[in-house]
């Protein structure tokens, strides 16, 4: 039990950065992660070995896409022009921002953990629970859009974080 | 070297760049970009997107964790629901690790604010207190033995069998009217009250009270995944305030009863 914490402990640099990728902004972040260790030690009876980081991204990605299915049921009034929103951010600092903001969101998890989190192909499969082959389209999408995006087209659609 | 004559994938431009690549591949790729400058291009760009990400996002894992993260402090079990306005989120919450890994038996009610403890007497009375809240406030038709308009019959009675002269608050300044009790198991195999009001917009609070072994506590919130309770043991009583899991709402109907039954037994009459 005491190695269980430890290696829940361990992670939560990492989940903060991950989520602060994920939803670009710092409280939010803090909440899922919070919520995310609440999550996990509430469920130690459900982890059965395995690997306890691949564990925890897959808390923090499922409550975040609850959080955002939440959202969803409620409008809520966005910027039309957000090249505001970063405050004080360098200018390609908030180009990746801005860029990030307009991935889908299983791109965005499925990017950011393999080049910001370092994970494998297959790790990132596990987390999303899709085969190797869908991880890497993700991925390809990901890519393809952000080159768009800073290059300065627009992107097909417009989406919120 | 067969190998090196296979045409090179997209998903091995990827895993180049994310530098999985096997080894036996490495110089085919190579020797793929340095024939190919649009395909050498786009690795680049793909390279300075993953640099630019990192540049901007790497540094947050050498931050300090904050103190609300800390796992200590999560396990106190006095931050579980500490943030306020944000229910809805964590309503939504609830399967999420069941998501994650299906199967897992009951996950529902499992107050685990401090497993280190073995769990007390006190902790029993809250489960079985939060067991009765879920059984009982999606009861439409016979939520309550005893309705609330027989309140004074009601107080008479549950007193009598908890062994307690007890006073049923009343919540009406909270918008919460009695909807009523019913007689249930305590922890010990001793009885316990159990009342049950309802607001406008049909929301229900219980209140679940039996003696306790536990002297007297502080109150103290937990939560759980759509529900969140108010805990506290006064003059022998425990008390277990059950709600959505609101905070704010909860606690302010939690410190209403406290400062009526903190008045003593009603007296008859």
């Amino acid at each position: 039990m005491a190695t269980f914490r430890r290696d829940i402990e361990a992670t939560i640099p990492a989940l903060r950065r991950y989520a602060r990728a994920l939803t670009r902004d710092a409280d939010l972040a803090d909440d899922l992660v919070q919520d995310t260790l609440v999550r996990a030690l509430r469920s130690e009876h459900l982890f059965h070995g395995g690997d306890t980081r691949v564990w925890m991204y897959t808390i923090l990605a499922n409550l975040n896409r609850n959080r955002l299915r939440a959202l969803a049921r409620r409008p809520a009034m966005m910027p039309i022009d957000d090249g505001d929103a970063a405050e004080g951010a360098p200018e390609g600092a908030r180009d990746v921002e801005r860029a990030l903001a307009t991935l889908v969101e299983e791109q965005r998890h499925a990017l950011l953990l393999v080049v910001l989190e370092g994970l494998s192909y297959r790790e990132v499969a596990e987390i999303q629970g899709v085969p190797i082959g869908t991880v890497m389209s993700r991925l390809a999408r990901a890519r393809s859009q952000i080159k768009t995006f800073l290059e300065g087209g627009r992107p097909a659609l417009r989406r919120v974080k | 070297m067969t190998d090196h004559d296979k045409p090179v994938t997209d998903e091995e431009l990827h895993a180049y760049v994310d530098g999985v690549l096997p080894d036996d591949r490495k110089e085919a790729v190579a020797t793929f970009l340095a024939a190919n400058p649009d395909a050498a291009a786009l690795v680049a760009a793909w390279r300075a997107q993953a640099d630019a990400i990192r540049a901007r996002y790497g540094a947050v894992a050498d931050e300090p964790v904050p103190e609300r993260l800390q796992l200590d402090r999560i396990i106190a079990g006095d931050i579980l629901a500490s943030r306020r306005g944000s229910t809805p989120f964590r309503i939504a919450a609830a399967a999420a690790v069941l998501l994650a890994f299906a199967g897992g038996a009951g996950a529902g009610w499992t107050l685990r604010g401090a497993p280190d403890h073995a769990p007390s007497g006190f902790d029993r009375m809250t489960a079985q207190a939060l067991d009765a809240y879920r059984l009982y406030v999606v009861e439409v038709r016979h939520p309550v033995e005893v309705p609330g308009a027989e309140a004074a019959h009601l107080r008479q009675w549950l007193s009598k069998r908890v062994g307690y002269e007890l006073r049923i608050p009343d919540l009406s300044t909270l918008g919460l009217k009695l909807v009523g009790g019913r007689l249930l198991p305590g922890p010990t195999g001793s009885a316990a009250a159990f009342y049950m009001y309802e607001n406008a917009a049909g929301e229900r609070y219980t209140v679940y009270c039996a003696k306790a072994s536990d002297g007297e506590t502080a109150l103290r919130f937990k939560t759980g995944e759509q529900y969140a309770a108010v805990t506290w043991v006064d003059d022998s009583l425990g008390y277990v305030v059950s709600g959505p899991s609101d905070r704010d709402k909860l606690e302010k109907v939690a410190k209403n009863i406290y400062d009526q039954v903190d008045k003593g037994p009603e007296k008859k009459g």
